[in-house]
C-alpha cells in the first residue's frame, strides 16, 4: 500500500526538482494528447516545441512573447512572496495598454520625439498601478480579499477597453473595426534586431528581473515582504507594516503589468484593439510559480511559457488543432506543478498493509 | 504517603523494549516500564526526553517500531485511541481537546461511543464529579470555564469510562497551587480505588508529593527507576538532566531608577470572542527591577502582551508610556526605537521565522542597529551580530546560516533572548521566558534576566510558572480576568497569597495573607 508520509523537513532538492518534473510530465501528457487526437506524437512534438525555434526569427519571436510574461511575473512575484495574491495582472496589463495608447493617440500627427515613448512608458506603469490600487485600497481599508477584487477587475478592464475601441479610441478611418489608429513611428518601441519584431521592451524586462533580484535578496523591504510571506505573526512582531507590504506588492504587480501592456501596443501590435492581451497576465501567474518566485527562474519559465504560445500557433497551422491547445498545455503545467509540489513536504512510502 | 507497590499487586501495564524512531530523531529507545494496580507512577524527564511519545504509544496514537506492550499480563497491539479506551486506558492531554462552543455534556457525549442520552449523561457527570471532588456544572459552555475546570471535564470524560489506567500529561502546568492540591486529592482517591495512574511531569516537588514510583527518561532512554519519597529533588534532577541542578545567583536588590514603563488605565477589548478584555490596568516598572506578572493562562496575558509590544496598538497613546514617551498607538518598530525589547511566548512563527536562517532572524529586530545601508541589508554585519548572539548565549546550533526551525526550543529561546538583550533595551518585556525549555537552559535564561536587571534595565516578566516568578522577581502582581492586581514586594507576599489572587480575589484580604502577616 502506498502512503504519503510527512517529511521531517521540507525538501530543498524537491522544491527545485518539482518544476522540472512538472515540465516533463507536461511533455508526456502532451504527447499522449496528440496520440489520442490521432496525430503522430513525434510529429506533434516537433511542430510544437522544435519548429518555433528552428531559426533566428523564431528565437526573436520567443523573446518577444516572453517579454510581457517576464514583466508581469516579476511584478507579481514581489507580491506573492509576501502572500499578496494579485490575480489581476491581466486587467492591469489592459489598463496600462489603454493609458499608453491614450498618450500615443494624443500625440498623433504632432512632431513626435522621444518624449512620446517616455510618456507612454510612464502612462503604462501608472495605468496598471491605478488598476492595482483598487484592490490595495479596498484590502487595506476594508480588508476585502485581493484575489477576488483583482480578478473581477480583469473583466471590468476588458469591457473598458472594448468600449474604448468601439468608441472614443476607434480609428475614424478604420471602417468601424474595433481598433485604434496605427501608432506613428515615434510611438513605437525601437527594434533590437533588424528584420525581427523583438524590441527594446525585452531589455526592460531583463532590467526588471535584475532590479527584482536586488529587491528580493538584498533590500530590507524585500526581506520584510519575505518575512510576511513565511510568518505573518513574525512580521507583526517585528513591526513591519502589513499595509505597506500590500501596497508594495500590488503596486509592483500593477506597474510591471502596465508596462507589459504598453510594450504590446507600442511593440508588435502598434495599435490598441480589444484583444490587447493574450492572457499574459494569467499565464504570468503560472510562470511565477514554476519559477519559485525567483527572478532567474522567471527568465527561463517565461521562455518556456512563450514556447507554449508559439507552439500552439504552429499546432493550429500544421496539425489542425484548436487554438486552445496552448491553454491545455499551460493548464497541464500548473496542475503537474501543484501535484509534484506535494512531494516537497511529503514523501511516498511503501507500507505493507497491516492485518 | 501509603505505598501501593506491594509485591502481591499484579502489573497492569508492562512495556518491554519499546523503541520509536522518527525520521530525524529517536524518540524512545528500549524503554521498559511496569505499572502496578493502584499505583501512581511518575514518568519524569525534561522536554524532549520522549515522555509524550511513550504515552502516545500506550494510548494508540502512535505505534512503536519495536518492543511489546502487555496489558494485564497479555500482549496487546493498541490500534488507536478507541481501542485503548476499550481496554480501559484513558488519557488527559496537556492541550485540551474540547469544543469551546459546546457545553460540558455535549463535549463528554462526543467522546463516548454510540449516541448517549444527554439527560442521563448529565446526571452521571454530576455523580462522578461529586464522588471525586471535581465540581463542574454539566450545562455550562466550555468557553466560560476556567482552565482548571476544563481539565476537570477532561478527567471526568475519562472517568466515565471506568479506566483502569489514567494517563495525565503535565496536568499542573495550567493550574493555581490550590487547584493542584485538589487535583492531587482526586488522583489519590482514584489510586486508592485501584486505578493506576501514569503521571508525566518535569516538576520534581510534585512527583515527590504524589507519586509512588518514578521512571526517569533522558534522551529517549530510561536512566533510572526510583521511589520519589526516598530521593531528594537534587538526586532526581541529576537522573533527569545528567548533572546537578544549577542554582541562580541570589537576587540582591538594586537601586531603583527612572520609570521605564507605565500603564495608565489600559483597557482593551479582546479580538478573541473567548479572550479576556483588559480592564483599567495600572502598572509601573522602574529601571533596575524585575516585575513579575503571575496568572492562570487565558486571563488576559495575551491581550496585555499585544498591547505592550504594539502588535495590537491601543487607541489612547497615554495608556502605554515607554521610557517617558506616550506609545499606545505605536507599532512595535517605533517602540523598539524608544528602547523596548520584547520576547514573545511563541518562538517559532512569531519571535523567529522558522524557515529563515539565524542571521536573517537576527535582522528581524536588530535592523535598527546599523544593519542597513541605503535600504540594503549588510549581510556581513548581521551575520557577525548573529554569531555574537550564538556565542554569548551559548546557543547550540550548526551555525548562523542554519534555519531557526533546526534548533531545539530551548536554544531558539536563548537565541531570541540574546538577540533582544544584545540590542541593549532600556525596557525588556518577556513572556514565558522558560516555557518548554530544559532545566539547564531555563537556569541560564533566568540568570541572564537577573544580570540585565543588575545593569539597570527595567524588566517585565509574564509567566505561568509561579516558582520562576518567585525566583527572579523583585515585585509580583497577578492578572485575572483581564484585571491586574496591585504589585507586591516579594518579601511581603508568598505563594499562597498569590495563588488566591490568581483566582481574582485580591480586594478582600485572603486568609493566607493574614497568616503571612501573623
Amino acid at each position: 500500500m502506498l502512503r504519503l508520509e510527512r517529511r521531517a523537513e521540507a525538501s530543498q532538492t524537491m522544491s527545485y526538482a518539482s518544476p522540472l518534473i512538472a515540465i516533463l510530465l507536461m511533455l508526456i501528457g502532451g504527447l499522449l494528447l496528440f496520440t489520442l487526437l490521432g496525430k503522430n506524437p513525434v510529429e506533434g512534438f516537433k511542430v510544437f516545441f522544435i519548429n518555433p525555434i528552428s531559426d533566428l526569427y523564431g528565437w526573436s519571436e520567443l523573446f518577444l512573447k516572453a517579454t510581457p510574461l517576464m514583466l508581469c511575473a516579476i511584478g507579481l512575484a514581489v507580491g506573492f512572496r509576501a502572500n499578496v495574491w494579485n490575480i489581476g495582472a491581466e486587467g492591469q496589463l489592459i489598463v496600462g495598454a489603454v493609458a499608453a495608447s491614450a498618450v500615443a493617440l494624443y500625440f498623433y500627427e504632432s512632431e513626435g520625439g522621444a518624449h512620446v515613448l517616455i510618456l507612454m512608458v510612464i502612462a503604462g506603469c501608472i495605468g496598471g498601478m491605478l488598476w492595482a490600487a483598487i484592490p490595495a485600497f479596498l484590502k487595506t481599508r476594508f480588508n476585502t480579499n485581493e484575489i477576488l477584487v483583482s480578478l473581477m477587475l480583469v473583466y471590468v478592464a476588458q469591457l473598458l477597453v472594448s468600449w474604448l475601441v468601439h468608441g472614443p479610441m476607434m480609428d475614424p478611418d478604420g471602417f468601424n473595426f474595433p481598433q485604434s489608429r496605427l501608432f506613428e513611428d515615434s510611438a513605437l518601441l525601437p527594434i533590437l534586431i533588424e528584420g525581427t519584431r523583438l524590441n527594446i521592451a525585452f531589455t526592460f524586462a531583463v532590467g526588471a528581473l535584475l532590479v527584482g533580484y536586488v529587491f528580493m535578496f538584498r533590500s530590507f523591504a524585500g526581506f520584510q515582504m519575505q518575512v510576511a510571506g513565511y510568518a505573518k505573526d513574525a512580521a507583526r512582531y517585528a513591526g513591519f507594516s502589513a499595509k505597506r507590504m500590500i501596497w508594495i506588492g500590488l503596486m509592483s504587480g500593477g506597474a510591471m503589468a502596465g508596462l507589459a501592456g504598453m510594450s504590446e501596443v507600442a511593440g508588435p501590435m502598434g495599435q490598441i484593439t480589444d484583444h490587447v492581451s493574450n492572457n499574459y497576465g494569467f499565464a504570468a501567474i503560472i510562470v511565477a510559480f514554476v519559477a519559485r518566485l525567483n527572478p532567474v527562474g522567471i527568465f527561463f519559465a517565461s521562455l518556456l511559457m512563450a514556447l507554449l504560445y508559439l507552439g500552439g500557433e504552429q499546432a493550429q497551422q500544421y496539425l489542425n488543432l484548436p487554438s486552445s491547445i496552448s491553454n491545455v498545455f499551460q493548464g497541464m503545467l500548473l496542475m503537474f506543478l501543484l501535484g509534484s509540489d506535494v512531494f516537497i513536504n511529503y514523501r511516498i512510502r511503501w507500507k505493507e498493509a497491516t492485518a | 504517603m501509603t505505598s501501593a507497590t506491594d509485591d502481591e499487586l499484579a502489573f497492569r501495564l508492562e512495556l518491554e523494549g519499546i523503541t520509536k524512531i522518527y525520521p530525524s530523531v529517536i524518540a524512545n529507545e528500549d524503554v521498559s516500564l511496569k505499572v502496578r494496580e493502584g499505583e501512581i507512577h511518575a514518568v519524569l524527564g525534561e522536554n524532549g526526553a520522549g515522555k509524550s511519545t511513550l504515552m502516545k504509544m500506550i494510548y494508540g496514537v502512535a505505534k512503536p517500531d519495536a518492543g511489546q506492550m502487555k496489558w494485564q499480563g497479555e500482549v496487546v497491539h493498541v490500534e488507536n485511541p478507541a481501542h485503548a479506551r476499550s481496554l480501559g486506558i484513558g488519557m488527559v492531554f496537556q492541550h485540551f481537546s474540547l469544543f469551546e462552543t459546546l457545553n460540558v455534556v455535549e463535549n463528554v457525549a462526543l467522546a463516548l461511543p454510540g449516541n448517549p442520552d444527554l439527560k442521563e449523561l448529565a446526571e452521571q457527570i454530576t455523580e462522578v464529579s461529586n464522588r471525586y471532588g471535581l465540581p463542574v456544572d454539566p450545562q455550562r459552555l466550555v468557553h466560560a470555564l476556567s482552565v482548571g475546570e476544563r481539565q476537570r471535564v477532561e478527567i471526568i470524560r475519562c472517568l466515565l469510562q471506568n479506566p483502569k489506567l489514567l494517563i495525565m500529561d503535565e496536568p499542573t502546568s495550567v493550574l493555581t497551587p490550590q487547584a493542584v492540591r485538589k487535583l492531587f486529592d482526586t488522583l489519590r482517591q482514584l489510586a486508592a480505588e485501584g486505578c493506576s495512574i501514569l503521571y508525566i511531569s518535569h516538576k520534581l516537588d510534585e512527583i515527590q508529593e504524589l507519586c509512588h514510583v518514578a521512571t526517569v527518561l533522558r534522551d529517549g532512554k530510561v536512566t533510572g527507576d526510583c521511589i520519589p519519597s526516598q530521593e531528594t529533588p537534587k538526586s532526581m534532577a541529576s537522573l533527569m538532566i545528567g548533572k546537578e541542578l544549577p542554582v541562580p545567583e541570589h537576587n540582591a536588590p538594586v537601586e531603583l531608577g527612572e520609570v521605564r514603563l507605565q500603564l495608565n488605565g489600559l483597557s482593551k477589548k479582546s479580538d478573541d470572542p473567548f479572550g479576556s478584555n483588559l480592564q483599567d490596568i495600572e502598572l509601573e516598572v522602574r529601571s533596575g527591577e524585575i516585575l513579575g506578572i503571575a496568572g492562570v493562562s487565558g486571563n488576559g496575558q495575551q491581550e496585555l502582551l499585544y498591547a505592550l509590544s504594539g502588535e495590537k496598538p491601543v487607541a489612547e497613546a497615554d495608556a502605554v508610556v515607554i521610557c517617558g514617551k506616550p506609545s499606545g498607538r505605536d507599532l512595535p518598530d517605533r517602540r523598539r526605537r524608544n528602547g523596548m525589547g520584547f520576547v514573545p511566548e511563541e518562538r517559532l512563527g512569531r519571535g523567529a521565522v522558522p524557515r529563515m536562517s539565524l542571521t536573517e532572524n537576527a535582522l528581524l529586530t536588530a535592523h535598527n542597529a546599523g544593519m542597513l545601508k541605503h535600504g540594503m541589508i549588510q549581510f556581513d554585519k548581521i551575520a557577525q551580530f548573529a554569531r555574537k548572539c550564538i556565542e554569548a548565549y551559548n546557543v547550540k546550533c550548526g551555525g548562523e546560516e542554519h534555519a531557526a526551525n533546526s534548533l531545539s526550543g530551548g536554544n531558539l529561546q536563548k537565541f531570541i533572548m540574546g538577540r533582544e538583550i544584545l540590542l541593549a533595551p532600556k525596557l525588556l518585556v518577556v513572556a514565558q521566558p522558560t516555557w518548554g525549555v530544559d532545566v539547564g537552559a531555563a537556569a541560564f535564561i533566568r540568570q541572564a534576566l537577573i544580570d540585565l536587571r543588575n545593569e539597570g534595565t527595567a524588566i517585565l516578566v509574564i509567566s505561568e510558572e509561579l516558582e520562576e516568578l518567585f525566583e527572579i522577581s523583585d515585585r509580583i502582581a497577578v492578572i485575572a480576568n483581564g484585571r491586574l492586581s496591585p504589585a507586591k514586594k516579594l518579601a511581603d507576599t508568598n505563594i499562597d497569597e498569590i495563588g488566591v489572587w490568581m483566582s481574582g480575589m485580591w480586594e478582600q484580604p485572603a486568609p493566607a495573607e493574614v497568616q503571612a502577616h501573623a
